[in-house]
């Protein structure tokens, strides 16, 4: 494979809208600030302009992508394009007509969320009663002959009971179980004294998610996603900086990551105003962290500076004030100290979160 | 798991899809946030996998396209990429 940056992945947030409230939302935590600014053709444009570059995989996601109403020509242009089509939902709201409209368009793949396996956890931490309509969601993809991936996120309040996530994921027949452990940034960095798990809590977790994975080989994939916080060296965030994938956020801006528009001192054109092929090779924000030559030490000597790309930007920043700083989350970085303080919090968790919310004076 | 035979007649998972990537000249599988880079070989195989024909049947027309390859060694390497396959839960037995 080329190492030439390529976009594979256009990762499409179509709006920052979402009927639920989790504390863990990737979305910025001034998301009611940033107008939602792209049409129907606006998105098709980006479409046909990604799949020239070399995207071949499409995630339409936000927010809740199934809010705009436009969704249907959306996934129908995608296929026209031929590009493999996930549409990654909370699946409210949601009717099976609906959805048998998406099969007929050509979606390939649905990716519907749960918060937890019960009714009372889940609902608590979405923040609204969800998990009934969405385990009848789930049902009505496998139905209508859809592949199912089920997604939750894991932290110290679920994260006991993966081997009863892994029983519901294979009674709901999916083909592909993501058990995501959330990522400290944004909403989840304001909830992490509730949400981070203990180390002992993890290793249980992770061993339950490998003996299912050696079972279930062929029937369903179990992914198991690592918290950085707990790994001693960094993940290889978006698979390194402008290199494999492209984000277009709701107001239009072009990301190498979903939260990359929370970073100081750089500027990210629109799509509505430059080519995706202009942006992605000549805009000096997706140039920023491409390659070593902005590494500080210890990156740029380490045997692991083309494996793990140096982490990730955004949690460099938001935890020591500089992006171009190496990520906290290894074990060799100067600021290592701020993770094993966070480690050592988990001891004592709080109980209190944090909804995502708009702030009043935020609002729009 | 059990391994395909040349009775077997698989099929591609509902999950994956075949593309042609006209930037680099080559198929890729396509599947849920992953994609496999596939030689010209494997792509004849994928493309064969339509829950119709046998195993044996897909050897025969590759023998017939891959004159030069003796169908002992054609056999032995289709069914060790449908299982790898199967394993990865991109090809369906059809056995089941």
């Amino acid at each position: 494979m080329s190492e030439e940056p390529r976009p594979y992945t256009l990762v499409a947030e179509l709006t920052y809208r979402c009927p639920l409230r989790c504390p863990y939302c990737s979305n910025p935590t001034d998301y009611p600030r940033h107008a939602e600014a792209l049409g129907t053709d606006d998105w098709l444009r980006i479409f046909a302009e990604a799949e020239a570059l070399g995207v071949v995989q499409l995630n339409l996601t936000g927010g809740e992508p199934l809010l705009r109403d436009d969704l249907e020509p959306l996934v129908e242009g995608a296929r026209r394009l031929d590009l493999y089509t996930n549409l990654i939902t909370s699946g409210i709201p949601l009717s099976r007509e609906r959805l048998a409209g998406f099969r007929a368009l050509g979606l390939d793949n649905v990716q519907v969320s749960i918060q937890d396996v019960s009714a009372a956890a889940s609902d608590r931490i979405a923040g609204v009663r969800a998990f009934d309509r969405k385990l009848q969601v789930a049902r009505w993809v496998k139905e209508l002959g859809f592949p199912l991936t089920l997604n939750v996120v894991l932290h110290r309040q679920n994260l006991d009971r993966v081997a009863e996530v892994i029983a519901l994921a294979e009674s709901l027949g999916a083909d592909r179980l993501e058990l995501a452990n959330t990522q400290y940034l944004g909403w989840a960095l304001v909830n992490r004294r509730s949400l981070l798990p203990t180390r002992a809590q993890l290793d249980a977790a992770r061993e339950v998610a490998r003996a299912a994975r050696r079972r279930l080989q062929g029937r369903m994939e179990v992914l198991f996603v690592t918290p950085d916080y707990y790994a001693e060296v960094p993940k290889a965030c978006m698979d390194g900086w402008g290199r494999r994938f492209l984000v277009v956020a709701p107001d239009g801006l072009v990301l190498p990551c979903h939260a990359a528009h929370t970073l100081p001192g750089l500027t990210f054109d629109s799509a509505r105003s430059r080519s995706l092929a202009d942006i992605w090779r000549d805009s000096a924000a997706f140039g920023a962290f491409r390659g070593e030559a902005w590494m500080p030490e210890p990156c740029r000597s380490c045997d692991r500076r083309a494996i793990d790309f140096g982490g990730c930007r955004c949690q460099a920043f938001h935890l020591t004030g500089d992006a171009r700083a190496t990520d906290p989350a290894c074990s060799l970085a100067p600021a290592h100290h701020l993770i094993e303080a966070a480690r050592a919090d988990a001891a004592e968790p709080t109980e209190t979160i944090t909804y995502r919310m708009a702030r009043p004076a935020e609002r729009v | 798991m059990s391994s395909l035979t040349t009775e077997s007649r698989p099929a591609l998972a509902a999950k994956a899809r075949l593309r042609w990537d006209r930037q680099a000249s080559r198929y890729l599988l396509l599947y849920p946030e992953r994609g496999l880079v596939l030689n010209e070989t494997a792509a004849d195989v994928v493309q064969l996998c339509t829950g119709e024909l046998t195993v044996g049947a897909i050897v025969e027309r590759l023998v017939a396209k891959y004159a030069s390859k003796e169908r002992e060694t054609v056999e032995r390497e289709i069914l060790g990429f449908l299982d790898q396959m199967a394993e990865r839960g991109l090809i369906r037995s059809g056995d089941e």
